[in-house]
């Protein structure tokens, strides 16, 4: 069974909200209507987005580490939200894993919002039905596209690759290997909702020297140091750098 | 969480609705093995006209808590759909039905069609009144904990994820109808008005001991989340520095009471004596004057709309740890 997803490398996001307004765009001009703007010039703007860049302090300056934080529906193998819904409005496609929202059946009474612990529904308060990340479920499967543009808007903004899309069910997808081999997390798992989106951790990498790899290893003469340096002009294969 | 005033109008006007039948039929119990006076088909009909008319009204709050007020003709429908799964449609089930309950209840006393259905062993003929009170008095209760459910199995708002929401639920309702029942009888049948007023009394201790014993358990809960595990680092000083957003979102909106600590604090023992000590205090005064009994009524309701707003705004709901700074 397939469970598309996305992994986001924490490594690798820069936190420019890229993928913030290019959902935006794709989303709010789709056949299922915008997504709502209040005041979007005004002094407290506010509106409806799927998807948003948040950022953290870790430690205390000056030992302190930024982190961005895009948070979108992690499209949950168990979602809170689905069970929860009187009309079935919000449901989890069979083939796919992908949790959506008919717009049509919901009657916007909020309560999928309260069962999801992630706070990544929001209402639109034009349409007055609740709304998610679709994961661009009209995008990805659009044939007119070119294959490469079968991915998620917020997967082809992303300048810094740190977004990935796939199935994660598949061994072979290049998310479950990021997630296998790069230490794929899921948030909140004390709540057993399964996130199918995962979280690449931020890792830094680190070359440790040894005293003994300071040392030429190719030097069983020990003669380091101990040669005069050679003419500039002289011809050498190994004891320039010894000198 | 932000209360939602069609929520807490819906929960206390059909609690009070569903304990007014209840008490109802409890009196007519009593009466049915001789042990008061049966009263009047019009006292149990009438009776019944009220409680349904507090059904009524808490339906139609409900209507607002739907995203637009037209969805209850077009989309509502619906909701009675997954009833496997959710308890919000258990409930959109459950409150028509026990509606419905409550009318042919007081149809059959109102219109004195009680043909007898049964006859016990002991010569006791139960008429068709006693056969719908019965079916009704399980819809009242079914409805008491679908209603509840809704809140108790939400597993991360923890302060509602207890079996004392069902039964506080339950025995607030009962409380206010009691009172409205010992009211209602005060003008109807006097004399029958100690005997709500006494039930109401020992309803009232209990819901007081219930909510008290769920106020203690949600001062001592530790939460499960933690922004550690919400954003997945282990670090023991995690600060947020931006939400993501500049002017409020839903999730700003939707997941917070919007007022202080301090209204927080002034709330709580406000709705532990409007809506329990002073109806006690009145109710037993009223075992000797009945004209308290409306008073009671009145401040209990006004407690308990407290009460439901304090319910909604102590929970916590996981999805702030998202939204802490505006940054």
């Amino acid at each position: 069974m397939t469970q598309l997803a996305l992994v986001i490398d924490l490594n690798v996001c820069v936190g420019c909200s890229a993928c913030v307004t290019s959902c935006k765009e794709w989303n709010t001009s789709g056949s299922a209507g915008p997504l709502v703007d209040e005041r979007p010039y005004g002094e407290n703007p506010t509106g409806t987005f799927f998807n948003r860049v948040q950022t953290y302090e870790m430690g205390t300056f000056p030992n302190s580490e930024t982190m961005h934080f895009p948070k979108s529906c992690l499209h949950c193998e168990d979602p809170a939200c689905v069970p929860v819904c009187p009309t079935g409005a919000s449901y989890k496609r069979k083939e796919d894993g992908i949790v959506l929202v008919d717009y049509d059946k919901c009657i916007g009474c909020k309560y999928c919002s309260w069962a999801c612990p992630y706070g990544v529904r929001e209402f639109d308060e034009q349409q007055k039905v609740m709304k998610k990340c679709t994961l661009c479920v009209d995008r990805i499967y659009d044939m007119s596209m070119p294959e490469a543009d079968r991915k998620p808007s917020c997967v082809k903004a992303c300048p810094t690759s740190a977004r990935l899309f796939g199935d994660i069910h598949d061994p072979e997808s290049a998310v479950s290997v990021a997630i296998r081999e790069e230490g794929g997390y899921a948030l909140m798992p004390e709540w057993g909702t399964h996130p199918s989106n995962h979280y690449l951790p931020r890792r830094k990498v680190k070359m440790k020297i040894h005293a003994d790899e300071l040392e030429r290893a190719d030097n069983p003469l020990k003669l380091d140091h101990q040669l005069p340096m050679p003419d500039k002009d002289a011809s050498t294969m190994d004891d320039a750098s010894a000198w | 969480m932000k209360p939602a005033f069609s929520v807490i109008f819906l929960t206390t006007l059909i609690g009070a609705g569903q304990g007014l039948f209840l008490a109802l039929f409890t009196h007519q119990s009593y009466a049915l093995f001789g042990l008061l006076p049966m009263q009047s088909d019009a006292f149990y009909g009438y009776g019944s006209a009220l409680a349904l008319l507090l059904l009524c009204a808490g339906l139609f709050a409900a209507v607002f808590h739907l995203g637009k007020p037209s969805y209850m003709f077009t989309r509502a429908w619906r909701g009675i759909l997954q009833w496997r799964t959710s308890w919000m449609s258990r409930e959109l089930i459950a409150l028509p039905a026990f509606m419905a309950g409550v009318f042919v209840f007081g149809l059959i006393h109102l219109t004195g069609f009680r043909p007898v259905m049964v006859t016990l062993p002991s010569g006791l003929p139960i008429d068709l009144s006693v056969v719908a009170g019965v079916v009704v008095t399980l819809l009242a209760f079914a409805l008491f904990i679908c209603t509840a459910m809704i809140y108790a199995c939400l597993r991360f708002l923890r302060e509602w994820h207890t079996p004392l929401t069902v039964i506080n639920y339950t025995l607030m309702g009962g409380s206010s109808g009691f009172i409205l029942a010992a009211f209602y009888a005060a003008s109807a049948a006097p004399d029958q008005a100690d005997f709500f007023a006494g039930w109401a009394i020992i309803i009232t201790v209990l819901a007081l001991i219930g909510r008290v014993a769920s106020l203690i358990r949600n001062a001592r809960l530790k939460p499960t989340s933690t922004i550690q595990t919400a954003i997945g680092v282990k670090h023991p000083k995690i600060t947020q520095r931006s939400m993501g957003a500049m002017g409020g979102t839903f999730n700003t909106r939707e997941f917070f009471h919007g007022k202080s600590d301090a209204f927080l604090r002034a709330i709580k023992p406000a709705f532990l004596l409007l809506a329990f000590v002073l109806p006690l205090l009145l109710l037993v005064l009223s075992l000797s004057t009945h004209a308290l009994l409306g008073l009671a009524f009145i401040l209990q309701y006004i407690g308990l709309l407290a009460e439901r707003w304090f319910f909604f705004a102590q929970a916590n709901h996981p999805q702030n740890l998202y939204y802490q700074t505006v940054g």
